[in-house]
Order: structure tokens, then sequence, then C-alpha cells
């Protein structure tokens, strides 16, 4: 008896002490609701796989707010290992060379097992420097893809949209047979500006879309871009086209059946199946096929995961580890399946399918097809823009002008573009 | 009537806490402000470059910031004078309610509790164009309501809901202002033949005037700074930059733009436009409130 208690005192002095010795790291995210607790759930995998290390997520509010409170905390040397900063701050997390500790870097340096070819080179393209080296690691990417209303499609007897043209005149059918609008669009700079220029190989901005100099400039006022918008512009005055507000606020307008199709990111789809009830397709999203042959794959949304500087050798073991836990397939797979965001690995897209995950929810790899189906190019990459948060509200601006009839789409995106080269300038005046 | 303190110390001793709070949490974040206001620096403070009044210069050459400017002044003078308005309004009538006046009051005064990003959501719900009660009632009259689109509605909008929250707030005030004011000197000039009108105009809204005067000054400072939640949770400042008013600036061009040197510039232009408008108001409006 005393020497079974002696035995299990030891033992619980070993458990307690390796809980002590285990590094413990902060994840500041922002994933709120389900995502947020899914995200929990991730951590506490990884804490109870091993005892070395214990990940510990920290919710900060929105994509703003938990950049803006990592980057406080870094000027007041409190910053987190791990932070989670969406897209278009990825300009400024590049910059900052002193604040990050770039993930390749990281891997080599903790002698992680860390192959690049393993990841889907359409997500992590956007977040590599220009040798093709993965400074970030995405974590929720989404892209844009076309919902539409099957119902209000059969009724008017049309059949998917392929291309821009189809899409215009499968919208004038349905508005001839009784649906208020045709079509509507979430997040106007994402999908109409910036994914238009990469489905078609155009230049968004100059020095392959900023990724080769921070002297890039903007380019999104070229003919075809401004044609683009001219053409929304009078789908808008015909109510082909109905303009539902700079977020994903025109979501409603396709839950109501006011639109009978709605551009939306495919990490939508969860909020789509909820709110819709009616049947619903998801298809890609469409091309302009005078200009293009084969359309380009689209560029991401969503958010990476930084390291950040100013931590121990031990804490960076522990991130290294953390992130290559991550990448597993089953980890992904799983992630990707519940949240709706795209995988970051080949494998786990093929563990996806072999789950038959793709067969139970038609329309969930479509995204996933169009990210992968060409090799990106240097317009189709990504955008590395400095400011970009602001830019994209210029564009915002001036596109509510175009949608409300006051400036015409050639007008507005020089504005958009002169307005948004000044800040491109500060950016680079301010880092060089 | 004076007091004496046998202490030199002792008075200067009463008044440090609220001096140390002032200090740490107004004077040295104001100070932080103007300082940065002369820098330009990345996000994470890496590199930091003095700039002289380049920040400025650049504040005062964009026609945007004078935009901003404008839609300020239309949305404060909107905000303050219908909420001071309505309020007074409001509590006039409860203050004649003789049944159930408290259910009446203290619904009156629950708006204040909710928080302004809620006000913002409730609102914005209330008046989307695709379903919301309000937008699809106006249209079955007629009104093309869309506040993505018309910068007017938007503006409307963000004032309904800024208004909403701060009549409870005027309301309480006027109330207890009102309940304050002798019945003798009403029911004397009743007796001397002035109508209701009369009696109001004449006798309640001079004697209400101080009360007034602190609401209008509090309601400003509400407009000016108070309100960037309401803005961000209906219109995010658009649709273009309709309702962008100064402060939501500060915030988008510093917290989301992380232009640090600019947004410190504007915080500073909006700290001495408030202080300018204070002075004002105590100088030349306050000669008119009879205490």
């Amino acid at each position: 008896m005393g020497k079974f208690a002696l035995v299990s005192l030891a033992v619980g002095l070993a458990t307690s002490s390796s809980v002590m010795a285990a590094t413990q790291i902060e994840w500041w995210h922002a994933m709120g609701g389900a995502n947020g607790e899914k995200v929990d759930e991730i951590a506490a995998t990884f804490n109870a796989a091993q005892d070395d290390y214990e990940v510990k997520p920290v919710f900060k509010g929105n994509y703003t707010e938990t950049m803006t409170s990592a980057i406080a905390a870094f000027r007041a040397k409190q910053q987190p290992a791990l932070v989670q900063v969406f897209e278009v701050g990825t300009a400024s997390m590049m910059a900052a060379e002193g604040a990050i500790y770039p993930v390749y870097q990281l891997m080599q340096d903790t002698d992680q097992a860390f192959d690049q070819d393993d990841y889907l080179s359409a997500v992590t393209g956007y977040y590599t420097d220009n040798n093709g080296n993965m400074l970030s690691l995405p974590f929720n990417s989404s892209t844009p893809v076309l919902y539409y209303n099957k119902e209000q499609f059969e009724q008017a007897g049309v059949s998917v949209p392929r291309t821009w043209q189809e899409l215009g005149d499968v919208a004038q059918t349905l508005v001839e047979n009784g649906v208020e609008c045709g079509f509507t669009t979430a997040w106007q700079s994402w999908i109409q500006l910036e994914n238009f220029s990469a489905r078609h190989d155009l230049p968004f901005a100059s020095k392959a879309n900023g990724f080769a100099g921070l002297d890039t400039e903007l380019q999104f006022n070229s003919p075809a871009q401004v044609a683009h918008i001219e053409q929304m512009r009078a789908w808008q005055q015909d109510g082909v086209f109905s303009y539902g507000g700079r977020r994903s606020d025109s979501a409603s307008k396709f839950y109501s059946q006011e639109c009978a199709m709605h551009m939306e990111s495919s990490a939508g789809y969860a909020g789509v199946k909820r709110n819709a009830d009616f049947d619903f397709g998801v298809a890609q999203l469409p091309y302009n096929d005078e200009l293009i042959d084969t359309p380009q794959n689209t560029i991401i949304g969503g958010a990476s995961l930084w390291v950040l500087q100013g931590k121990s050798e031990a804490e960076y073991e522990a991130v290294a580890a953390f992130l290559s836990f991550l990448s597993q397939a089953d980890v992904q797979a799983d992630w990707h399946q519940f949240s709706g965001y795209l995988p970051i690995t080949e494998a786990a897209y093929e563990l996806t399918a072999e789950q038959g995950f793709y067969e139970a929810n038609p329309g969930t790899d479509v995204a996933v097809k169009q990210m992968t189906a060409v090799t990106p190019t240097e317009h189709s990459k990504g955008l590395r823009l400095g400011n970009f948060v602001q830019i994209r509200d210029i564009i915002n601006e001036e596109l509510e002008a175009v949608w409300a009839g006051d400036k015409t789409a050639q007008v507005a995106l020089d504005a958009a573009v002169e307005r948004g080269n000044a800040l491109l300038r500060k950016f680079e005046k301010a880092n060089d | 009537m004076s007091v004496y303190f046998p202490q030199k110390w002792l008075p200067y001793g009463l008044l440090l806490p609220q001096l140390l709070v002032t200090a740490v949490f107004f004077l040295w974040p104001a100070g932080q402000a103007v300082e940065q206001a002369f820098y330009q620096e990345d996000a994470f403070g890496l590199s930091r470059d003095f700039v002289g009044l380049d920040n400025f210069i650049a504040l005062f050459q964009s026609a945007e910031y004078f935009a901003a400017l404008g839609t300020t002044l239309v949305f404060s003078v909107s905000v303050a004078g219908l909420g001071l308005v309505l309020a007074l309004l409001l509590a006039v009538m409860a203050d004649r309610v003789l049944r159930a006046a408290m259910v009446y009051q203290t619904l009156l005064i629950w708006p204040y509790a909710v928080a302004p990003a809620l006000a913002g959501v409730l609102w914005w719900v209330l008046f989307d164009p695709s379903i919301g009660p309000l937008a699809l009632a106006l249209q079955t009259l007629g009104v093309d309501w869309n506040h993505y689109l018309n910068g007017d509605q938007a503006m409307l909008l963000v004032v309904i809901a800024a208004t909403w929250k701060q009549i409870s707030y005027n309301f309480l005030f006027f109330l207890a202002g009102l309940q304050a004011i002798p019945r003798s000197l009403i029911e004397a000039a009743a007796i001397d033949g002035a109508g209701p009108a009369k009696r109001f105009f004449d006798i309640v809204l001079p004697l209400l005037s101080p009360t007034t005067f602190f609401l209008l000054v509090v309601n400003v400072v509400y407009a000016f700074f108070d309100t960037f939640a309401v803005i961000d949770a209906t219109t995010q400042g658009g649709p273009g930059q309709s309702t962008t008013t100064m402060v939501y600036k500060v915030y988008k061009d510093g917290f989301v733009g992380l232009d640090l040197g600019s947004s410190a510039a504007q915080s500073v232009v909006l700290m001495v436009v408030v202080g300018l408008m204070t002075i004002i108001q105590f100088r030349y409006i306050e000669r008119k409130v009879q205490y």
C-alpha cells in the first residue's frame, strides 16, 4: 500500500513537473463564433497530443482589431508568438522585417520537416517572397465563387453561366421572368477588380502586383477593367445588377430571393446553406472569353499566421511544432470541411475527397478546382500593396459613385488609381 | 462663501487623484498624439522620421479631409439639434403624464443602456434595403430606400441611430429640469392669463436654459467623438464618403490603415476644433443662459 502511494506520488510529481516545463505560446486570432470554438478545439488537440508545448488561443476581435492589437503589443514588447493577419495586411507585415520571423526560416532553424511542395501553391503564393519562400502559414483562405438560386434558374429556363457574356444574358432573362435582380456581389473591390484582373491575367498593379517592389503603381484603370465596371454600371441601371453594400451585406438580397445570383467568398457556403430556404448551386466565377481563352485562377482572401520576433528559442520550437501540426492532412481536412475555407495542402484536399465530403456537399470543391486548375501567373498569385486596407476603401467609395450613376467607370477608376497611388507612395516612404 | 483650509497642501492632496487620472488618461496620450503628428513611421515602430508639418499640410491639401469636416458639421448639428428638440418634447409630455409615469420614463431611458454598436446594428437591420421592415414600408410608400447607394439616406440613417441613443440622456436631464421648476411660477402665469404655449416659451424654456446649455455642449461632444461605433456598425463611412466624419476618419486612417502620423495629426485638429467650439459656446451662448 505504502509502495503504491509512493509510486503514484512519483508519477504525480513527474506529470506535474512536465506540465510546468511545457513551453507556453499565445496565438492571437480573429475567429469568432463557431470557427472560434474550432480554433480552441484544434489547440486543445495539439496540447493533448504532446507534453512539451502548450498553445493558448486568444480571440482578439475582428481582423483589423487583431492586427492592430498585435502591432500595439509589439511596440510595447508584449507580442504573442503567433498572430493571424488578414491578407490585405500582408504587405505591412512583410515590410516589417525586424518584426516578423519568416515561417520557412523558422522551420529551417528548428529542424522541422517542412516541404513547401506539399502546399497548394495557389494558396501559399500570396504569402511567399520573390524566391518562393513561405513567409507566413495560410490558415483560412477562401476565394470568390458564384452562388445561384436553382429554383429561379429552373423557372426561367436558364443554365449556369460560364462567362460574363452568358451571365449578362441569364440575368436579363431572369429579370424578364419576374426576378427582381439578376445578380449582386459582395466585397466589390476583391471580386470585381482584384479577382477580375487575376482571372484574366491582367495586372492589378505594376511590379507583379507589388511582389517585385514597393515602387508599384495601380493599373486597374486599363480598358478591360473599365469596360467591365462600365458594363456593371449599365446593369445596375437596368436592374440586372443590384449593389448591396461593401462587405457581404449583399447576401440578404440573395437569401430573400431578390437576386438570383450572388458572387461571394467560398467561405460563405455555410451561411448560404443556413439562410437560403431554396435549392442553390455553386459555380466558378465567370470570365470574359474575349479577353482570355482559359481563365486564370482566382486569388485568395482570408488570413494567414505570422510568427513575431522577440521570443525565446524554446517558444519558437513550440510554434514550429504547432505549425507542422496544423499542416497535417487530417487537421487541415477537418478544418476545411468544418469552416468552408480552402485546404492548404494537396494531401488535405485528397483526404477530403476520399472521405466523400465533396459528394455529400456538392459545390464545396468548386473553389479548390477554380484555384488549382492552372498554374498561377504573376498577375494571379496575389497582391502585395501597402496601405491596402485604405486603398480598398477608396475603391469602394469610387465604385459606389459609379453604381449611383454619379461617375463613369473611367472617371471613377482613374480617380481610385490616383488616390491609391498616393497611399502607395506614402507606404514606400515610410518603409524604405 | 469661501472655505479656508488650515493646511496649504490639503486642497491639492484632495485634488491629486483626479489630477492623476486626467494626466494619465488624457494629458499623456494627448501629448503623445501631438508628438506623433510630426512623425511618419511604419506600423511596428521600427523606423521613425521627423517630417515637420508634412502630415498637417497633406491633410489640408486633401479634398477628402474637408469633405469629412463638412460631413461632421452636418452630422453634429443634426444629431445635437434633433436630439435636444425631441428629448424636450418627450420630457414635457412625460412630465404631464399622471398615471404610470414611471413606466413611460423608464421606457424612454432604455435606449441609453444599449451599446452604440448594438444601436447601430438595430437600425441597420430595420433599414436594410432588402429585409428591413422600415425600408420595405418606405418602399411601399414609393420611397426608393437604399442607403448603400444614396448618400443622403445613409446620413439620415446614422443621424437617426445616433440621435435615438442620445435622446434618453437628454430626456433625463430635461425631465429633472422641468420638475425643478416651481409650480407656483407657472400657476401665477396661468392666473395672469398666459396660455400653455406662452407659459412654455416665456417661463419654462428660460428656466430650462442652464440644462439646455449643458446638454448642448454634451451633445456636440457626443456627436463629434462618441458616434464612431454607430457609424462603423451601419455604413462604415459610405457610400462614397458621405458618412465619414472626422472621428471616423481618425479611426480608419489610424487603426485600419495604420497611418499613425496622419491619424495623430487629425486627432490634434479635432482637439483644436472641439476646444474652439467649447470656447465659443461658453463665450457667446452662455451669456443668454439664465441661472
